[in-house]
């Protein structure tokens, strides 16, 4: 595109960054996104091509969480995705204006020509009209239906906006469901669970976006493969320790020092599906588990009722140290994942007509590997 | 005389919707709604009590980890648990980060915008810009014309793609903007400085804590995160280091930066000293315990009591009985009418609608009007939050809190009575979080100093079965949020959750008013402010944004006997 060229250079330039690094932070992304390098690139050449695509972030029954995680974001930064990569044009707890002004905002996009992406953040109460949640004197309900409809595409950021978190578990007080029931039969819509979402998997799913205008591949349940297609417990840093059955027994025991396996302490690696050990959280600066505190699951499905109690061992775990058991737990727990998949393996292959390389092949494979024999 | 309305009210966290009466140019009258309710209390009834806190600290993602620490309490309090020294000052770090960065956030990226004018920033001359920032802050780096040049044409470039994105729709060139272009690039730029500088900073937490928000390393008894000077996977003499570089580059921030751009925006505001009052009384439970006693005398941030603006005397102690929440003008009613408050352990659950069927253009403020309730203490409203902090360490003659009050009154050449205010409320944030940068390192290095001396202690486990709890407990959890004064209360059953409660920092504020009429501080603190143009109420803003709101921490179900009343009531 020798035309959009000078733009970058000298955008690139403005910032004081060069085109190298540029380039560096979209391999990044392309690594979070399990691509071949060689489409470092094309990321690189989407995320600076204008106008820039305009974002309405919506929050619900949320506690901003998912926002703050936003605020997190490192490649690119924040500050980069909202001056140069998207136009942020409607966010509550970022924008100047208020009250009459801010659903200007929102009137503008809604009325515009120019296709846009939704973000919702937090449940949607859908008990008593909707009254548990109202903005500008119009229920979260009524706002996301019209705003979700028309937006290219959806994206459900934390666990409330995928299945109503907390707030819908029991005994649900106010109805509180995700997008999903709240606004059925969206044709683009990704969850991305998670209490909160991991802003490198939304970084990585903008990038996506912007670069194939598509979304990334997804299971059943909408959720990213390249961020939800994995077990915690095959790539947890603990596996060893697991595997050999050393265990801590207490907190702050000798084996608790050491970074033995948390398993007899409630965690939930075992049955959760994410990258955490992969990507890690603020930078991979640290995760649960590696900092000392089982996972309690929650980037799992209703994880507020299901997953607890939260330092309770897992049932129906035998044998410590055998390494298919814990596949085995994991596949027949989320079993429509294992669903999902094979749904995704038709879209892969449609893909990889298209593209150099079927990027999602391996992280396939691990998850479809038949549970081994005990 | 127009009614206006503000809904949403945006850069803060959560719904609040503000009713405001203008007349000739100023407000006569105004009344704070929330328009959210989840119901938190509800759901973690019948639960692990020593879980709660994961659930808990999630009633908010921006005042992450303050419900966690409140809900530890509460449960350690109930169960009769102390915990090790480690565990203290884990917990210390982990809040004293919280508090600088979540300041930060709030005078940068949400409040900022009310004083700032970042369309003016485009006329900036960059060679005076930088001269200002010599002026302001000599030490700090980023202070060359071809810096402020490049922040420049970032902006400019930004502008010229014709999408303002979020700053879109903004108040630029409101005549109550009052900085030089200068004033408002140097601030643009450290907008964005600040952006950076926070997701660093916060780094603690995950060292700490394994992620932020919502960190997960609580226990009840202690902390998870272990800690040993030998070992890869526990706090090591390597984390301690990055955690004081960390700490460091806080201080430099909230030294150089920060403090400077408060007083100098503040300069040009002065007006402001006399404006955004409130209800003048305020009420702080004290936080950082620097022992495990227990006793409010351990507390670096002390606790207590101010009436009527008297800040010549030692604060009031305070007394937990005295706490109290109407529901006269909530969501909500009691069995024995709606006109009586209820203290927290007698309080009652009905979540009863009576508001306008939406799409609604005016709530009935005559009537119910919000989802937050009207904490009272001694029956009377109080204002909690940095500014009650600063003003009860004042009173009782701590000495640091004294000297930065003073440094600041002197720089802004106004005296004490410029405390109660709109502008005072916005220093008081500033001066708090300089007061904990400098203790930010001195925990880091108590820890330091435990580990070397091979004291290894995170957690008491003593009661961490439920074999070994009494049949019935009851207990409350104090701490200071960077809102303000927060509380959970715990009522243990058979080893199950029997009720929860939290009174916290935004109810307190953004009350409605109580059964004798008396407005809450979000509505008594708006009285009197200039509103110049009510389609961009740009003024009304900036008190409103002085309190730093967060409602999603402020709406509560308070639950009690009538829960499983409640319970049948709402699942139909």
């Amino acid at each position: 595109m020798p035309t959009d060229a000078p733009s970058l250079e000298a955008r690139l330039a403005a910032r004081g960054i060069s085109r190298r690094q540029f380039l560096k932070f979209c391999g990044v992304l392309a690594a979070t996104l399990a691509l071949p390098e060689a489409y470092a690139p094309k990321i690189a050449h989407a995320l600076e091509t204008t106008p820039r695509l305009p974002v309405v972030w919506l929050e619900f029954q949320d506690c901003a969480g998912n926002t703050e995680s936003f605020l997190r974001a490192s490649t690119p930064t924040v500050a980069e995705i909202v001056l140069e990569q998207i136009s942020l044009d409607y966010h509550e707890t970022i924008m100047a204006p208020a009250g009459h002004a801010a659903e200007k905002s929102l009137e503008a996009v809604l009325a515009g020509s120019q296709p846009f992406l939704a973000i919702v953040e937090g449940s949607i109460p859908t008990k008593d009209g909707g009254i548990y949640c109202t903005i500008g004197g119009k229920t979260a309900q009524s706002i996301a239906e019209t705003v979700c409809r028309k937006a290219a595409a959806t994206i459900a950021v934390g666990a409330c906006a995928w299945d109503g978190g907390w707030p819908g578990a029991s005994p649900n007080p106010t109805g509180a469901v995700g997008v999903k029931s709240a606004v059925p039969g969206l044709k683009t819509l990704v969850n991305m669970p998670g209490c909160p979402m991991n802003v490198t998997n939304l970084t990585a799913v903008l990038a996506h976006f912007l670069a194939f205008k598509a979304m990334p591949a997804l299971d059943q349940e909408g959720r990213p493969l390249f961020a939800y297609g994995q077990l915690i417990h095959n790539n947890c840093e603990r596996r060893g320790h697991f595997d050999a059955g050393r265990f801590v027994e207490t907190w702050g025991d000798d084996g608790h020092r050491l970074g033995y396996c948390l398993y007899k302490m409630g965690c939930k690696g075992p049955q959760t599906y994410s990258n955490c050990p992969a990507i890690g959280w603020n930078d991979g600066t640290s995760w649960p588990i590696g900092a000392g505190h089982g996972c309690v699951g929650c980037m799992s499905s209703h994880f507020w009722d299901n997953t607890i109690p939260v330092y309770e061992r897992l049932p129906h775990i035998e044998g410590f140290g055998v390494e298919a058991t814990a596949d085995k737990v994991g596949l027949t727990a989320l079993g429509v994942v294992a669903a999902g998949v094979t749904v995704h393996a038709v879209a892969s292959a449609i893909r990889a007509k298209n593209s150099p390389e079927a990027p999602h092949d391996e992280r396939e494979v691990a998850v479809q590997t038949p549970p081994k024999k005990k | 005389m127009a009614k206006i309305v503000i809904d949403p009210v945006t850069r803060i966290e959560g719904h609040l919707r503000l009713e405001v009466q203008v007349e000739n140019g100023r407000v006569t009258d105004a009344w704070s709604s929330s328009t959210m309710f989840r119901g938190m209390e509800l759901v973690l009834k019948g639960r692990d009590p020593r879980e709660a806190w994961v659930f808990a600290q999630r009633i908010c993602g921006v005042c992450t980890t303050v419900h966690a620490l409140a809900s530890v309490r509460a449960v350690e309090n109930a169960l009769g648990i102390s915990i090790p020294d480690n565990a203290r000052l884990i917990r210390n770090i982990i809040e004293c980060t919280q508090y600088i960065q979540d300041h930060v956030i709030h005078f940068y990226h949400l409040h900022a915008l009310d004083w700032v004018d970042i369309v003016s920033a485009l006329s900036a001359d960059p060679s005076a810009t930088a001269d200002l920032q010599q002026t302001v802050s000599p030490t700090w780096a980023k202070a060359s014309p071809a810096y402020f040049k490049a922040v420049q044409d970032r902006i400019k470039t930004f502008a010229g793609s014709g999408q303002l994105g979020p700053f879109n729709n903004g108040y630029w060139g409101h005549p109550a903007y009052k900085l030089p272009p200068e004033a408002n690039l140097m601030a643009v730029a450290h907008y964005l400085e600040a952006l950076d500088w926070q997701r660093e900073i916060i780094k603690i937490h995950a060292i700490l804590g394994a992620k932020n928000p919502h960190l997960q390393t609580y226990l009840v008894g202690g902390m998870a995160i272990p800690v040993d000077p030998n070992t890869q996977k526990a706090i090591n003499d390597s984390r301690i280091g990055r955690m004081k570089e960390l700490a460091k580059s806080a201080l430099e921030f909230v030294q150089q930066v920060y403090v400077p751009d408060l007083l100098a925006v503040a300069g040009f505001y002065k007006d402001w000293a006399g404006l955004g009052g409130g209800v003048g009384n305020f009420l702080a439970y004290g936080d950082y315990p620097q022992s495990n006693d227990g006793s409010p005398e351990s507390l670096f941030l002390p606790r207590g009591v101010i009436l009527n603006k008297d800040i010549g005397k030692a604060p009031d102690a305070v007394s937990q009985e005295k706490v109290s929440e109407y529901v006269t003008h909530s969501w909500y009613t009691y069995a024995g009418g709606d006109t009586a408050g209820l203290h927290p352990f007698k309080g009652e659950t009905a979540p009863t609608y009576t508001g306008p069927k939406p799409p609604f253009d005016f709530l009935d403020t005559e009537a119910k009007y919000s989802w937050l309730k009207t904490p009272r203490y001694d029956d009377q409203p109080m204002e909690v939050g940095p500014l009650a902090r600063l003003l009860v360490a004042y009173a009782a003659g701590k000495e640091r809190p004294k000297a930065l009050v003073g440094l600041a009154l002197k720089t802004l050449g106004v005296g004490p009575e410029a405390l109660f205010s709109t502008l005072g409320r916005t220093a008081a944030r500033g001066l708090e979080t300089l007061l904990m940068a400098e203790q930010l390192l001195g925990w880091i290095g108590e820890l330091e100093t435990n580990m070397g001396n091979g004291n290894l202690a995170i957690h008491n486990g003593e009661k961490w079965s439920p074999g070994s709890w009494p049949a019935e407990a009851e207990g409350w959890g104090f701490t200071e949020a960077p809102r303000g004064a927060l509380g959970h209360w715990v009522r243990i059953k058979d080893g199950k959750i029997a009720n929860y409660q939290a009174v916290v920092p935004t109810t307190w504020n953004g009350s409605p008013r109580d059964a004798k009429g008396n407005r809450g501080p979000y509505e008594a603190s708006l009285i009197d402010t200039p509103v110049a143009d009510p389609e961009r109420p740009l003024e009304i803003l900036r008190t409103v944004h002085s309190f730093d709101p967060c409602m999603a921490c402020s709406v509560h179900v308070v639950d009690a006997r009538g829960a499983e009343v409640t319970r049948i009531e709402v699942v139909k």
